[in-house]
């Protein structure tokens, strides 16, 4: 009852009093479930590293620098690598999320069964990360960009498809509605009531989920499915830091010039 | 030629937006379909060619029963029904031809309509059309680049180009200003006498209904309880309608407004 009546007329308040308390009683929990949580991990830390760690990044920072423009020319082949791993594994994705968003989609399911294995293949591409379908991709194809492309592509299905038929289900239904009104089939109604509505989306969930997977790829390597993360390991262990800041450099313009790219590209969409 | 026997429709809510429907249309008659919003115009128009699904009763369109059809029959059928749309349902990111030739997508196979490769026939009749409705220039703009009154004559163009015996038009005035709403009663009035086309128009406007229709029915509450002449709507009759309230004005101003029309 947020409106109370009072001798000098009715007064409104946001919220009752008895709700206020409930609510002031639920942060209070959560302020002590982080307290707890903070000295949990208080306890489990050495604290003796933490106050050395300014001087070991300092340390660590010193001897990145100058980074090692020379070692550049070792970088091309590994970068055009990365690239293509995304680049491909993008394609490889969009080309089975568009008939599994299709499926997934309320509006356009062919059948419940259908829908239910759709969305199970959505969850189960989206909860392993690549690095995870890269580790097995490894074994079963060999170390190599195959792997790393494949790894991209699966992880990358769940996240397009899932944008994707939440895309379809959010289409202008009476358009739809209309073309089913001239006699036309349900294939037909596809391609003229729901591809147009949904065909800015599409493109920009491909340009997206690319731009992400640029990121993506350049971590591949650490555990040996091709691309610039190779390198780095290598670099790392071999504590050759100015190699590493050199490759982070490169990574870290890679990722500028792929931003910029979409950027264009959804620009031209839209 | 078009003929209801009992319609009713049940939503799975419980309520009844139609209760027992019986109307029949001539060949060639345009009727004016009036009533109170949720009183079931949209229901009815959208059971006739099945885009919503009657729960008891039978539709005739001449001598097929629409209510039991297949899939592909109900899809022969529906061609020859035309619909007309209250927001003007065009599919926004085509162009003006692609969407007055989807009237033509009963007709022509999947992969025909997929590569856009319509019969020169069916072309032709399209150009045909926006020229009458005065869009020739606009075939190639994207729909969403058109206005209010000129998405509604491509949506005139896409349901004449199926050849229709029947139009259903659902508001077709109800998101234009004045003037657009009349010129675009009268381009459906007209088309209809060049085609002999019968016609259910629903519409919120009585004035309009009034001057553009040769038959009125008025529905409330999913049932008819007016069909007559549009002069007969009275003032008692419009209660009847929509309720109480002061229907003289509304009266009075359609015979200036159709004496407007004498003079032009």
């Amino acid at each position: 009852m947020p409106l109370i009546e009072t001798p000098d007329g009715p007064v409104w308040k946001r919220r009752a009093t008895k709700e206020t308390l409930i609510r002031w009683f639920f942060w209070l929990i959560a302020l002590a479930v982080i307290a707890y949580a903070w000295k949990g991990i208080s306890d489990k830390t050495i604290w003796f590293f933490v106050q050395d760690a300014p001087r070991q990044a300092a340390d660590i920072g010193g001897r990145m620098i100058p980074p090692k423009f020379s070692y550049m020319s070792r970088l091309w082949v590994p970068v055009w690598d990365t690239l293509n791993i995304a680049t491909l594994g993008t394609v490889i994705a969009l080309f089975i999320a568009v008939p599994v968003a299709f499926a997934a989609a309320h509006n356009t399911t062919p059948h419940p069964i259908v829908r239910t294995i759709a969305i199970f293949i959505i969850v189960s591409s989206r909860s392993v990360n690549s690095l995870i379908w890269a580790l097995m991709l490894v074994f079963i194809f060999g170390p190599g960009v195959l792997a790393g492309t494949i790894a991209i592509g699966l992880r990358s299905v769940g996240f397009c498809a899932k944008l994707l038929y939440e895309g379809i289900e959010e289409i202008d239904h009476t358009q739809v509605e209309a073309i089913e009104a001239t006699g036309a089939s349900r294939a037909q109604q596809m391609v003229f009531g729901i591809v147009p509505q949904v065909l800015p989306t599409f493109a920009g969930i491909g340009v997206f989920r690319w731009d992400i997977n640029i990121r993506e790829s350049t971590i591949l390597g650490l555990v040996g499915a091709g691309g610039i993360g190779l390198e780095l390991s290598g670099s790392i262990n071999t504590l050759a830091w100015t190699q590493v800041s050199m490759i982070l450099l490169v990574i870290l313009s890679t990722v500028i010039v792929s931003e910029w790219v979409s950027a264009k590209v959804r620009g031209a969409i839209i | 030629m078009l003929r209801l026997e009992g319609l009713k429709k049940r939503y799975k809510t419980g309520d009844y937006a139609l209760k027992g429907v019986d109307l029949e249309i001539p060949n060639g008659q345009v009727i004016a379909l009036i009533g109170p919003s949720g009183a079931g115009k949209s229901t009815l128009i959208r059971c006739v060619n099945r885009l919503v699904e009657p729960t008891e009763g039978k539709v005739y369109l001449g001598e097929m029963e629409l209510t039991t059809l297949s899939s592909s029959k109900l899809r022969k059928a529906r061609r020859r029904m035309g619909m007309i749309f209250q927001e003007y349902a065009l599919v926004e990111r085509l162009t003006v031809m692609e969407n007055v030739l989807s009237g033509r997508l009963g007709y022509v196979g999947f992969w025909q309509s997929f590569l856009r490769k319509f019969p020169k026939k069916d072309i032709q009749e399209a150009y045909r059309l926006l020229d009458r409705v005065g869009l020739m220039h606009m075939a190639d703009k994207r729909a969403d680049e058109l206005s209010g009154g000129q998405r509604q004559r491509v949506g005139i163009c896409r349901a004449l180009i199926q050849d229709p015996d029947l139009l259903l038009v659902d508001e077709p005035t109800a998101s234009l200003d004045p003037k657009t709403s009349r010129q675009i009663m009268r381009l459906i009035n007209e088309l209809c006498a060049e085609r002999g086309l019968a016609a259910i128009i629903n519409i919120h406007d009585v004035l309009l209904a009034q001057m553009y229709s040769q038959r009125v029915v008025g529905l409330k509450l999913g049932e008819i309880v007016y069909d007559g002449k549009p002069e007969g709507l009275k003032p008692a009759v419009l209660t009847d309608i929509y309720g109480e309230e002061d229907w003289e004005a509304t009266i009075e101003e359609v015979d200036e407004d159709e004496l407007e029309e004498a003079v032009e």
